[in-house]
């Protein structure tokens, strides 16, 4: 029997609305994925332990039987990333820092899925802090690319599009400052959507950059992501930021209908430093819209080369006053006979983070500081100001923007940390849409001469994920979701 | 572009200003990280920008306020079971002064 976990979240949630599949059925399912494949993929920080799983999983059907829980998404097995609070369930951040934090409250967005009848299966792997595109920079080991072990999942929600890939679980909720959903979305060969900032409550999210950090979903395909933002989209008194919007109804964006859909191919997105394989994959799904009916047109974007210097002087800022608070003294660790109160915060934050935490900390650290903050902070936010005036201009005359997610496919374990620079240069099609707020999509549209996935971006104006998810739907109708290579060739074992 | 240096001065006032406390290598290795993010960065000094107003946040938002009421419950012993040392239900620190 093939396993309930190759179905997508909507499929085993209409079995289980149906009587066909017990929730108790789905969680073992997931539950055995997980304890086959994780010596080999490392998706997942905390694993939640069973007897959690099963219980949770029985109170579900208790309450679908009684007809008080009627979500697609109920009784379907999720993981979610590190750095959301889950009450009772260690979030560590994937860093030491945060090694044993049980957080005494959940974060909105996944209190939001727990109403929609969720059943959490555990915590999944990242870059510490979310600092980072590879999950390389994780304080409790790598996560595998289960396409090709030998390959990283992209990041930072590296274990998120992993544990989806793996089909350690059915879907899995990440976070996205720079690119953390669709870049890693891209090298697993999953859906993702990073939706436009203030859409889903940052509440019980561990800060990275506050103005740039949104949660979205990643799943198997565009469906499912609709229904999960869906579930987790909620205006929230607790976040400032959070927004009231008019509209929530995502799945309305799922019609197979693209007849006059203007779309934008920035020709920015195509020059150099893109590889050839990535880019004849996307712009052949390009084709596959037009010959669908939108219409598809060149433009220059500008300013693409500046949304990473200031996107890197924004996010240090930000996470060098966010990150403040782990000092070693209401959580987490606190670093042993160091002396005195200054002493015990300096040394426990000097080996409770990770280098890359430790570079973006000492660089916010500079750009804030007295005499720099004129020629770099505000300069940067200067600079985010002409980019979002450039995707203003843009989305005057397009319904949306279509390119790549990444400018190559997953990258070996091991090559991309050496040289930071060039690793945030991975990040050059992602980035700006969080400096600009807005909604993008990461869709699966081909594999490269290795086999590694290939995924093609869409991106839309403020509040325009069902334009999004209407284009993204239409394409995915097209093709059918490809199950990553070492499923199909039984290389996890055990099983 | 100018090529940026990161003096052991500067990167020992980061380093009070962060609260972290660098080995001598890793003094080093932050100083050319540093220096070369900088010259990075230093990219943006090509846009003018003098007619442009710096952009915190994408949407128009105003600060949000509420009546100050207590909503959530008794954490306390949650809350304080995270803590690294705690005596007599408050968080412990090292000694503050001689």
């Amino acid at each position: 029997m093939e396993s309930l976990m190759s179905l997508t979240a909507t499929e085993l949630g209409k079995r289980i609305q149906a009587g066909e599949v017990s929730v108790r059925e789905a969680a073992e399912a997931s539950l055995a994925a997980i304890e086959a494949r994780e010596p080999k993929v490392h998706s997942f920080v905390t694993a939640a332990d069973r007897e959690t799983v099963l219980k949770r999983a029985d109170q579900v059907q208790r309450q679908i039987r009684e007809g008080s829980l009627k979500s697609p998404l109920a009784g379907v097995p999720v993981a979610i990333k590190d750095n959301m609070c889950t009450e009772g369930m260690r979030t560590t951040c994937s860093s030491r820092i945060l090694e044993n934090f049980i957080p005494p409250y959940t974060a909105q967005a996944v209190v939001n899925l727990e109403q929609a009848g969720a059943v959490i299966v555990g915590k999944a792997n990242m870059d510490e802090f979310a600092m980072g595109s590879t999950t390389e920079t994780s304080y409790f080991g790598v996560t595998r690319n289960p396409w090709n072990p030998e390959h990283v999942p992209g990041g930072s929600s590296g274990g998120s599009c992993a544990a989806v890939a793996a089909e350690e679980c059915s879907y899995a909720l990440g976070s996205d400052t720079g690119g953390s959903i669709r870049q890693p979305s891209s090298f697993c060969g999953v859906t993702g959507i990073k939706p436009t900032y203030g859409t889903v409550s940052r509440y019980g999210l561990i800060a990275y950059g506050s103005s740039l950090d949104q949660i979205g979903p990643i799943a198997k395909d565009v469906t499912d992501c609709a229904v999960i933002l869906e579930a987790i989209a909620s205006h929230d008194k607790k976040d400032s930021t959070s927004i009231a919007r008019e509209d929530y109804r995502f799945t309305e964006g799922l019609v197979d209908d693209v007849k006059g859909m203007r779309i934008g191919i920035p020709r920015d997105y195509f020059g150099e430093g893109l590889d050839p394989e990535v880019k004849a994959s996307v712009l052949a799904a390009a084709k596959v819209l037009e010959e669908k009916g939108a219409c598809l047109e060149e433009f220059d974007l500008s300013l693409v080369e500046y949304a990473i210097p200031a996107y890197y002087v924004i996010a240090s800022a930000e996470a060098s006053s966010n990150l403040a608070r782990f000092d070693g003294v209401k959580y987490g660790y606190r670093a042993e006979d160091a002396g005195g109160l200054h002493q015990m915060y300096k040394k426990t934050r000097s080996e409770g983070f990770g280098a890359e935490v430790k570079r973006r900390i000492m660089l916010g650290s500079f750009v804030l500081s007295s005499g720099y903050y004129d020629a770099y902070y505000l300069k940067a936010l200067r600079t985010k100001a002409l980019i979002k005036q450039a995707f203003d201009r843009a989305f005057e005359k397009y319904d949306l923007i279509l390119g790549p997610a990444a400018p190559t496919t997953a990258p070996r374990l091991g090559e991309s940390l050496g040289d930071p620079i060039k690793m945030y240069l991975g990040d050059i099609y992602t980035i700006s849409v969080n400096l600009a707020g807005l909604p993008g999509i990461s869709v699966p549209c081909g594999l490269d001469g290795k086999g590694l996935p290939i995924g093609m971006q869409l991106i839309g104006d403020c509040f325009q994920e069902k334009k999004l998810i209407r284009a993204a739907y239409a394409y995915q109708q097209t093709r059918s979701y490809e199950r990553c290579a070492s499923l199909k060739k039984g290389a996890f074992g055990n099983e | 572009m100018a090529k940026n240096v990161i003096t052991d001065e500067v990167i020992e006032y980061v380093g009070i200003l962060a609260k972290l406390e660098l080995s001598d290598e890793e003094k080093e290795r932050a100083k050319a990280d540093m220096a070369g993010m900088l010259d990075y960065i230093d990219m943006l000094g090509e846009l003018d920008t003098s007619q442009v107003e710096p952009m915190s946040h994408v949407f128009p938002v105003s600060n949000v306020f509420r009546e100050d009421v207590v909503e959530n419950g008794d954490n306390r012993e949650a809350m304080l079971a995270n803590a690294p040392e705690r005596e007599e239900g408050c968080y412990k620190v090292p000694r503050t002064f001689e």
